[in-house]
């Protein structure tokens, strides 16, 4: 690399609050994206986003294709679902979802043949219009992949009253132990860039921002390379990279939009409100798939961590594969896991079995064994207000929990338990070991009851 | 495989905790215990182990009477314990001072709620009820090392109804002057300040906002009539403010939890501790400004919330 490639981009932004957390990104940081191959059987639950579920298209014993829509919805918050092997649908039943608890999905038998059913794209990407690319989203059931699985075309579809000035992506990946966006940025930078094309052209946006945490320098540095050698080739460049603190919890929206723009997102309203849309790396590395290869959202990249795994990695699954096949494929255990993790470790959410289909928006599994699991025990608040110092949002979790545990809900209106995003720092930092992101949940379910 | 344990979220935690943070705070004494342990002998360990050991007693009581859960080896009965023994004269009987923990840890603590619970700081509380129940054993002191015992009192007394302004700052720095056992020496305490601060177990705001609110009004009262105020040097090194402001008003039970509250409650502080050194009957006025500014804590807090995000 020259002189110019390993040159800094400014000082890194920030948010306030939040704290830096320990990364534990060394178990995959360096390890290069595989591709796990099809298994035999693949389970597509009909709910893979935020938004309403699925009906599927298909019956028993219908033969499918790979790509083939097999469950859509005719809500506008929704995102088809397609086939990720071509083979014979074997049955449609309840199934445990990582994220959605027990709910209907197709279960397909892999023919191994791969046989696709490519999507509509009648073409050349560089000439698509607005109206094709949002189209083209939908079509390939593309959502959020940073693992908040909102239906990306709805995102794109920004209503006529408001404008839009900046489209920001985000490479922040602020969890710990998760290295598959930060892999994404190293091995696709092209495709990322790409799709972020197509998404600024959706939005009809000039100015284009890829903030990425200081901690993936690495990435930062191949962007900023990528995006010289487009200037040279004289394609439009108002694409800028900003570095941003190490910080959790930096991914999240809002925060970004504070870091990167300095405006904050008004309570109850979204980042469009304030002329923004944020998209994830991997969901515009889907979005390029879908322009430039034909192909829907049929698999994503993943990371499969912790100290249990002989060879934790970053793979590219196809959507509907077992948790139990990429854990083989990786190498299996070397210790069995007391706590499986998936996503992220303060926001994901404990499985109790490795029975699982890997849907759209799994970031990744981590394994935690018995020395690296804790299970405190709740003591009492000393009120060191920790959580309120450290707090994304200018929440006070303490004032909260104590109006929770004595149920005085009148007075819980004034402290805006809905504006929490349950980030989960305060939890993390506190000092009694308080569940601290429980009592606020309790105190937002209590306050839609009264409304 | 086993059974996988399932939890909410976040699965991951800072390893610090409570108990750490008051071990932390015991650490921080130990220099001040040792010097009042070197200027006053024998009394110092006897009220030290005395109050230590029965704050534990008498919150394992407090508590088994009360049917809630024994949590006598968390640390903080032991704290009040040493930080009441320090804020004790070092002529206190035996007694008077388990007297004083009855109050400290039964009433103030354990009657509130029990840790957390407390509106007032235990140590102060205690104190405050053996100046009013016993106030000569309360106004008496001793020299140091010698231990004799004087009529004439700390520096404060000394100043204020003594009239004299022959002040040894070197003495005030050591600790070789009357006063309670964990106040005298300046340097032991300011030490276990900059370990607090930087373990992060205080915040900064509180002792800042105190010292200079001291600092202010000393300086502006001494530059408009020396002969009868002392300066700022004089009312930062005498009486209680260093244990005060580092150990006592940095109590997080007790002071509000937000960042501007505890700016207020610094300043409150100051101001209540100079009206009642410079202008009230007593000549130190730490206790009761704390105590005071701990009254007004839910106010604070209620008051100085932050601006809901994005308004």
């Amino acid at each position: 690399m020259n002189g110019k490639d390993t040159i800094v981009p400014g000082r890194a932004r920030t948010f306030h609050g939040g704290t830096h957390l320990p990364e534990y990104k060394e178990f995959t940081v360096d390890k290069r994206i595989r591709l796990v191959p099809a298994s035999s059987v693949v389970s597509l639950p009909l709910s893979q986003h935020i938004g309403a579920p699925n009906v599927s298209l298909v019956k028993v014993n219908d033969h499918v294709k790979m790509g083939q829509r097999i469950g859509e919805a005719k809500a506008f918050i929704s995102a088809p679902v397609h086939a990720t092997v071509s083979g014979k649908v074997k049955v449609i039943k309840d199934i445990f979802n990582p994220v959605y608890g027990k709910r209907p999905a197709i279960v397909i038998e892999n023919d191994r043949e791969d046989t696709m059913d490519p999507l509509i794209v009648d073409k050349d990407p560089e000439s698509l219009s607005k109206e094709d690319i949002i189209n083209i989203v939908k079509d390939a059931g593309i959502v959020g992949m940073g693992g908040a699985a909102f239906p990306t075309h709805v995102k794109l579809n920004v209503p006529k009253e408001k404008t839009i000035d900046t489209l920001i992506i985000n490479g922040a990946e602020c969890e710990p132990y998760l290295t598959c966006d930060h892999r994404l940025m190293i091995e696709k930078t092209d495709e990322i860039l790409k799709g972020a094309e197509l998404v600024a052209k959706a939005l009809g946006v000039k100015s284009i921002f890829i903030a990425i945490e200081k901690n993936k320098l690495g990435a930062i540095f191949i962007i900023q390379k990528a995006l010289r050698e487009l200037c040279k080739r004289s394609r439009h460049s108002g694409t800028e990279v900003i570095m941003l603190k190490t910080k959790y919890p930096q991914g999240g929206e809002k925060q970004l939009i504070k870091a990167v723009l300095k405006r904050e997102v008004p309570p109850g309203k979204l980042p469009l409100d304030v002329g923004v849309v944020v998209q994830n790396v991997g969901t515009c590395f889907a979005i390029y798939q879908a322009a430039y290869h034909k192909k829907p959202l049929i698999e994503r990249c993943m990371t499969l961590t912790g100290s249990c795994l002989k060879e934790p990695g970053n793979f590219i699954v196809r959507i509907g594969t077992s948790l139990k096949d990429v854990i083989e494929f990786s190498g299996g255990f070397k210790e069995a896991p007391e706590k499986v993790i998936i996503g992220g470790p303060m926001m994901g959410f404990t499985q109790h079995t490795l029975d699982l289909p890997i849907i759209k928006g799994v970031t990744g599994a981590i394994f935690l064994s018995k020395k690296e699991m804790k299970l405190y025990e709740e003591t009492a608040c000393v009120r060191c207000a920790k959580c309120v110092d450290i707090c994304p949002v200018n929440l006070m979790p303490t004032e909260i929990m104590r109006m929770v545990k004595h149920s005085r809900w009148h007075y819980i209106n004034e402290l805006y338990a809905k504006d929490c995003m349950e980030c989960g720092v305060c939890a993390y930092i506190c000092p009694s070991r308080i569940p601290l992101v429980q009592y606020i949940k309790l105190a937002k379910a209590e306050e839609l009851k009264r409304i | 495989m086993a059974q996988l344990i399932l939890s909410s979220s976040p699965h991951i935690f800072t390893r610090n905790s409570t108990s750490r943070m008051m071990r932390d705070v015991l650490i921080a004494l130990i220099p001040a215990m040792i010097a009042g342990i070197y200027f006053f002998r024998m009394k110092a360990v006897i009220l030290i182990a005395t109050s230590a050991l029965s704050c534990m007693a008498i919150e394992a009581l407090s508590q088994t009477l009360l049917k809630r859960r024994i949590t006598v080896f968390d640390m903080s009965a032991i704290l009040t314990g040493v930080l009441f023994a320090m804020v004790m004269p070092p002529s206190l009987p035996v007694w008077a001072c388990i007297i004083g923990c009855v109050v400290a840890v039964g009433l103030t603590k354990q009657l509130f709620g029990g840790l957390g619970c407390n509106i007032f700081n235990p140590a102060l509380l205690g104190r405050a009820f053996l100046m009013a129940a016993f106030p000569a054993f309360m106004t008496r002191w001793n020299l140091p090392v010698t231990l004799d015992a004087v009529t004439s009192a700390t520096p404060l007394g000394l100043v204020k109804f003594g009239h004299n302004m022959d002040i040894n700052y070197g003495n005030m720095i050591i600790g070789n002057i009357p006063g309670s056992l964990g106040e005298t020496s300046g340097l032991a305490l300011l030490s276990g300040g900059v370990y607090l601060l930087i373990k992060k177990v205080i915040d900064w705001r509180i002792p800042l906002a105190y010292f200079c609110t001291v600092f202010f009004i000393s300086f502006v009262s001494n530059i408009s009539s020396p002969g009868i105020y002392a300066g700022p040097l004089f009312h930062i090194l005498a009486g209680g403010f260093l244990i005060g402001a580092i150990f006592m008003a940095t109590d997080p039970v007790t002071t509000p939890v937000t960042k501007r509250g505890r700016w207020i409650f610094g300043f409150g502080c100051g101001l209540i501790t100079m009206i009642i050194r410079l202008w009230g009957g007593l000549p130190e006025g730490v206790m009761y400004s704390i105590l005071f500014m701990n009254a007004l804590t839910p106010l604070l807090n209620r008051l100085t919330r932050s601006k809901r995000y994005g308004t």
